[in-house]
């Protein structure tokens, strides 16, 4: 187990270096003049220019700026934002909203398509099942695109059931229907994984035996056929976690919630580079990291693959 | 475990009698169990004989009680345990019953056993549920069932997962779960089958020793005419989803009174037949969704007239009283005469 985790810290290291590197050459890229880009629309002067190239070693040739670039990462500083603030402290305000968001959005699919799947799994072919089959995939036909403003409509403007926009400090109330909204767009696909694994365990030989035994039916259900189906379900929940991520761009921006997606969206609009290298790389470590945990989790859940 | 209600302790063990199951399918209702009848004693072994298909373990599963439902149901027939008929239990008894009276060892272990939980997890849960015992008591229960099954080191390895144990060693486990909570009949479908021939032998030796010491009835479930002869009683013979003879096991092998019984030792090879060819049985049983006129054997027979295939199918016809063997054969006085 523990070669097993050293391992997979080892690929963490090479994949962090080849997304990081990828993201850095975009950008790179991307620019046409930076120090334009940086001073805005304003002329800038000769002198300016020298400063600025200086500063952001703009003279060095790539693989020097990815150096600097790394050095700044790992360090902690990730420069300034186009905006002259401090990226580090934008992040350090972004960060727990959008962790907390997507929290609340975990938590509500994972519930709520795990016993649902659970549930028209059992009962193949009836009205639940059936029902709740059009509905996600009603669901998956929709984008994030049109149900966050339609969301924010319905539940929030018209029916005034949530906060239609959430403030600076963002209270569990306001990000539950940005929450539910970011749940929709990975519940469906959860909900028929469920459903099928549940469905295809329900069949095996060792429900047989569970129920030779004499357990009740909730035992052999919830004990022993649940911890067999979770395996591709989690999988699928710390990939979602990624979508979530990039449902948060448009969800926090409809929703106004100073997180992650609603900086990245600006940064996107002003073209503030260093603000998006910023945010986006951090978002790869999150991502590794969601997944190295996804692996250990299959090995709690499933003995043999901790045993290889 | 609390009293059943109506059980009486002089009735006999196990009654099963003309027992239908059927599967409704989208392709039609399979008639897998067409009148099942047979009885078991205390420290008996009662041999259910049959090909695939034949019913041999939906009967079992009708008994258990864990019939697939749906697409299987019982739709008529009784089966008695103790007097009491288990298909007019509640679910919530007909659970009771199950591990603590009537226990079932399977064919393949590896499936049948939970993967992703330790064997003393898996084992520990019968009493942890039935007895309400803690985890630290259940799983010293454990550990002892463990050495009753001759598992080595039953301490080291009550931690263990099935697939870290050997084809033999699961099946031991197995052993050890179905006999838990002490049942009083125990029904192994085709215990040995998953198994090599050498470890298939401690098997057999093993289940007959912990029969005896507990004067359990054992109904064993297998296709392997080898096995039966060594171990069993009795032999109840199926085919398409009837009994179609029952006798004790030496009658059986001596002068078997229908025809398919005959067919199926014909059809086992002997050391003194080398270089002959060895006689098989034409053609394959019948779908379950099309069970033919009169016998059901009477396309893959050899004494088949013209009552045989027209309604009704033959009766179990008493062959003798003492000892006790029916036969559904019209010509079963043929059939043992030869």
């Amino acid at each position: 187990m523990f070669r097993y985790i050293v391992r997979r810290l080892l690929q963490m290291v090479l994949t962090f270096f080849g997304a990081t590197f990828l993201l850095f050459a975009l950008v790179f890229a991307n620019q046409k003049d930076p120090i334009q880009a940086l001073v805005g629309e304003r002329p800038v002067t000769e002198s300016q220019r020298t400063f600025l190239t200086e500063r952001y070693h703009l003279d060095d040739g790539f693989f020097t700026q990815y150096w600097y670039y790394l050095k700044g990462v790992l360090t902690g500083d990730f420069g300034t934002s186009l905006t002259g603030r401090k990226i580090v402290d934008m992040m350090s305000d972004a960060w727990p909203v959008t962790l907390r968001l997507a929290l609340i959005a975990i938590v509500i699919a994972a519930t709520f398509s795990v016993s649902a799947g659970v549930y028209s799994a059992i009962k193949r072919g009836g009205i639940f099942d059936n029902v709740s089959l059009l509905l996600t995939l009603v669901l998956l036909a929709m984008p994030i695109v049109v149900i966050a403003p339609l969301f924010q409509l319905i539940f929030g403007i018209q029916l005034g059931w949530f906060p239609p926009t959430a403030t600076r400090d963002a209270t569990f109330w306001q990000l539950l229907l940005p929450a539910i909204v970011l749940a929709c767009i990975v519940i469906a696909p959860e909900m028929r994984v469920t459903r099928t694994a549940v469905a295809e365990n329900l069949r095996a030989d060792y429900v047989r035996t569970a129920r030779a035994k004499g357990l009740t039916r909730m035992r052999v259900i919830w004990v022993h056929v649940l911890r067999n189906s979770l395996i591709p379900v989690v999988t699928l929940i710390g990939v979602d976690l990624g979508g979530l991520m990039a449902g948060a761009i448009v969800t926090e921006h409809v929703f106004n919630i100073p997180g992650v997606g609603f900086n990245l969206a600006r940064a996107i609009r002003t073209e503030d580079g260093p603000l998006v290298v910023g945010f986006v790389s951090i978002l790869v470590i999150l991502f590794l990291f969601i997944n190295l945990l996804v692996d250990l989790m299959y090995a709690a859940l499933d003995p043999r693959i901790r045993y290889e | 475990m609390d009293v059943l209600p109506g059980v009486d302790p002089r009735a006999p063990l196990l009654e099963v009698s003309d027992l239908h199951v059927e599967f409704r399918t989208g392709y039609g209702v399979a008639k897998a169990v067409n009148g099942a009848n047979f009885w078991l004693s205390p420290g008996e072994t009662l041999a259910i004989l049959g090909e695939s298909g034949c019913g041999k373990s939906v009967t079992a599963q009708a008994i258990m009680g864990i019939l697939d439902t749906p697409p299987g149901y019982v739709t008529q027939g009784q089966i008695k345990y103790r007097g009491v008929d288990l298909l007019k239990m509640s679910e919530n008894d007909r659970r009771k019953v199950r591990a603590n009276r009537i226990a079932m060892i399977f064919q393949d272990a590896l499936s049948a056993l939970n993967p992703v939980y330790t064997v003393g997890f898996q084992l520990g849960e019968l009493f942890r549920k039935h007895r309400g015992m803690s985890r630290g008591d259940a799983k010293k229960r454990a550990i002892d069932l463990l050495d009753q099954v001759k598992i080595p080191a039953a301490k080291a390895r009550i931690d263990d997962y099935p697939h870290q144990f050997s084809g033999g060693m699961r099946q031991r486990v197995m052993i050890a779960m179905a006999l838990a909570l002490d049942p009083e009949v125990l029904i192994a479908d085709e215990p040995t089958t998953a198994l090599d021939v050498t470890v298939q032998a401690q098997i057999m030796g093993l289940l007959a020793d912990l029969q005896r010491q507990r004067n359990m009835g054992l109904i064993l479930i297998t296709h392997d005419m080898g096995v039966v002869a060594d171990v069993a009683d009795r032999i109840s013979v199926m085919y398409a989803g009837k009994v179609v003879e029952e006798a004790p096991v030496y009658d059986i092998y001596a002068r078997p009174a229908h025809p398919y019984t005959r067919a199926l030792l014909e059809s086992i090879p002997r050391l003194d037949m080398k270089g002959q060819q060895l006689s098989v049985i034409r053609g394959l049983p019948p779908a379950l969704t099309d069970v033919p006129k009169g016998c059901a054997f009477n396309p893959r027979c050899a004494y088949a007239r013209d009552a045989c295939r027209q309604d009704p199918a033959p009766p179990a016809y008493q062959v003798s009283h003492q000892p006790h063997r029916t036969a559904r054969c019209h010509f079963f006085r043929e059939v043992i005469g030869e």
